[in-house]
């Protein structure tokens, strides 16, 4: 039988998938919110016993990750009044191919690194599989919310990584990641709103056609 | 393989042979209760099966021995395709190595000679449903593939006889994660391969949004009764490779069993209703990506198994 936190960790991977294959913006942010759940789960499922630090932690990346930072991203499609489709430069079945890809790649280089001593063997792979499909979804998709939702899955995956070492990372420095975060998307949020106003579109290729 | 053991399978291929009719029935009573309609009672589709089995038949003069040799070939290789199956847990009455690619051949064959007899018609109609039919086919056999894949590196077996039977238990501890996936690729599988909800619906008699409904346009009587009871039994067969993924019985009497068995397809049959009332048909185009998407989580489940 599996662990909690291993199960956990799948799912997170599943999550990634479906933001790939979804061709809905709001499912995105759904998919990502979910994601944002799980990984404040995390903490709990992985800690031997739980501390202030592992549920303050949990608290935290639950609050950011999985209710304001959807929440916002949610309310922007609402005020920019995005058309709601994702639209790829890559179509949605060679993502998909491109994901299941990087998950192979994820699991086949974690074999090979010498972080061996982690608790949970998924966790380095899991990781690796979420920061690049985050990048995937940040590369191929051409609308600016999007590529916040691929920031955010390619921060998640950070912080998997951060996970393996979560002991011996003062509590101060999750904070200060966290709030980070949600600086940036909220600063993107904000762009996104004067790109739309802009241009009448969230379609970042067009950012090309700035000129001074 | 014991005489006991072939009895016991017997009556399993006995219970999915005579419970197929009834799945559709329980699809089209889920559908009604989330729609606040009583719905046609479950065994409507025997009486219509009766009533079409007293009707005569009407041949299309362009047709040839094709369009009448169709009905028989899809039931055959249908039912000989549920042979390969472990029904009742523990062993199938057929089994050789590899015969998961026999499985997936038979299925292809009744396929084709569904697709033939409709092109044989000469309608457009038909020859747009038989190119759509194999479009999904095309998608779904790797999906297939990827699945048994999955359940060879889960149980290390060759037969679809063992590796769904005894070993799939033992895999159960170890690999939970890895054939709730494939689980989970079938039913997908399930409702592209039987033209369901999301990839055809079933309800409509419209011929340009329709799949496999199309194809048997000019089939009636007898014939339709033989075509009409074979979808229901491909239907039941995935619903049974589901269940003996899902739900491993060994270790439970031959009654405890058969009853697992048909209450297990009760229930996916009765997800395949959920499934149709809360979504909508998916546009054609975007029919491969939902198949892929299945692929990629049989994927994700190898690449577990093989980690």
């Amino acid at each position: 039988m599996q662990t909690t936190a291993e199960l956990l960790l799948l799912l997170v991977v599943l999550t990634d998938l479906a933001v790939l294959g979804t061709s809905r913006l709001r499912t995105c942010i759904r998919a990502v919110a979910a994601q944002g759940l799980l990984l404040g789960l995390l903490p709990l499922a992985l800690a031997s016993q739980v501390t202030v630090h592992v549920a303050g932690l949990a608290a935290g990346t639950v609050l950011v990750k999985a209710v304001v930072l959807p929440w916002f991203l949610l309310w922007a499609i609402r005020e920019a009044a995005v058309r709601r489709e994702v639209e790829p430069v890559v179509g949605f079945i060679a993502s998909l191919l491109l994901g299941a890809l990087a998950l192979a790649l994820a699991f086949a280089i974690s074999g090979r690194l010498p972080a061996s001593d982690v608790r949970e063997p998924v966790l380095i792979p899991a990781a690796l599989a979420t920061v690049m499909m985050g990048l995937i979804v940040l590369t191929t998709r051409r609308k600016a919310l999007t590529q916040v939702v691929g920031y955010l899955m390619l921060e998640n995956g950070i912080y998997l990584f951060g996970l393996t070492q979560t002991e011996s990372v003062p509590f101060l420095l999750e904070v200060g990641v966290l709030l980070d975060i949600f600086a940036g998307v909220f600063i993107m949020g904000i762009v996104v709103f004067h790109i739309n106003r802009e241009f009448d579109s969230l379609d970042s290729a067009r950012l090309s056609e700035l000129k001074d | 393989m014991n005489h006991a053991h072939v009895g016991s399978s017997l009556a399993a291929l006995a219970v999915l042979l005579v419970i197929a009719p009834a799945l559709s029935g329980v699809v089209v009573r889920t559908k009604s209760a989330f729609a606040g309609r009583r719905g046609a009672p479950v065994g409507q589709l025997y009486w219509d099966l009766f009533k079409l089995m007293r009707k005569g038949t009407v041949y299309s003069t362009t047709t040839t021995w094709i369009f009448r040799a169709a009905p028989v070939v899809v039931l055959v290789s249908l039912t000989a395709a549920s042979l390969l199956l472990p029904l009742d847990g523990q062993a199938s009455p057929v089994q050789f190595s590899g015969d998961l690619i026999a499985f997936a051949g038979l299925l292809a064959l009744g396929r084709f000679a569904l697709v033939l007899a409709g092109l044989d018609t000469g309608s457009s109609f038909e020859g747009m449903g038989a190119s759509r039919e194999v479009t999904v086919a095309s998608f779904a056999e790797p999906v297939l593939f990827l699945g048994f894949l999955g359940l060879v590196l889960a149980t290390r077996r060759l037969t679809l006889s063992a590796m769904l039977g005894p070993a799939l238990t033992a895999a159960w501890a170890h690999q939970t994660a890895s054939l709730a996936l494939v689980a989970l690729a079938f039913f997908v599988l399930l409702l592209a391969e039987n033209s369901r909800v999301p990839v055809d619906d079933p309800a409509t008699h419209l011929e340009l949004t329709m799949i496999h409904e199309v194809i048997v346009l000019d089939h009636s009587g007898p014939d339709l009764a033989v075509i009409l009871y074979a979808s229901s039994l491909k239907l039941a067969l995935f619903a049974a490779l589901i269940v003996e993924v899902a739900v491993p019985r060994d270790g439970l009497g031959l009654g405890w069993s058969l009853a697992a068995f048909a209450g297990g397809l009760l229930v996916v049959a009765m997800a395949v209703g959920v499934v149709e009332s809360v979504m909508a048909r998916l546009r054609l185009n975007r029919v491969p990506q939902l198949i892929v998407g299945a692929g990629a989580l049989a994927l994700f489940g190898i690449i577990l198994l093989l980690r």
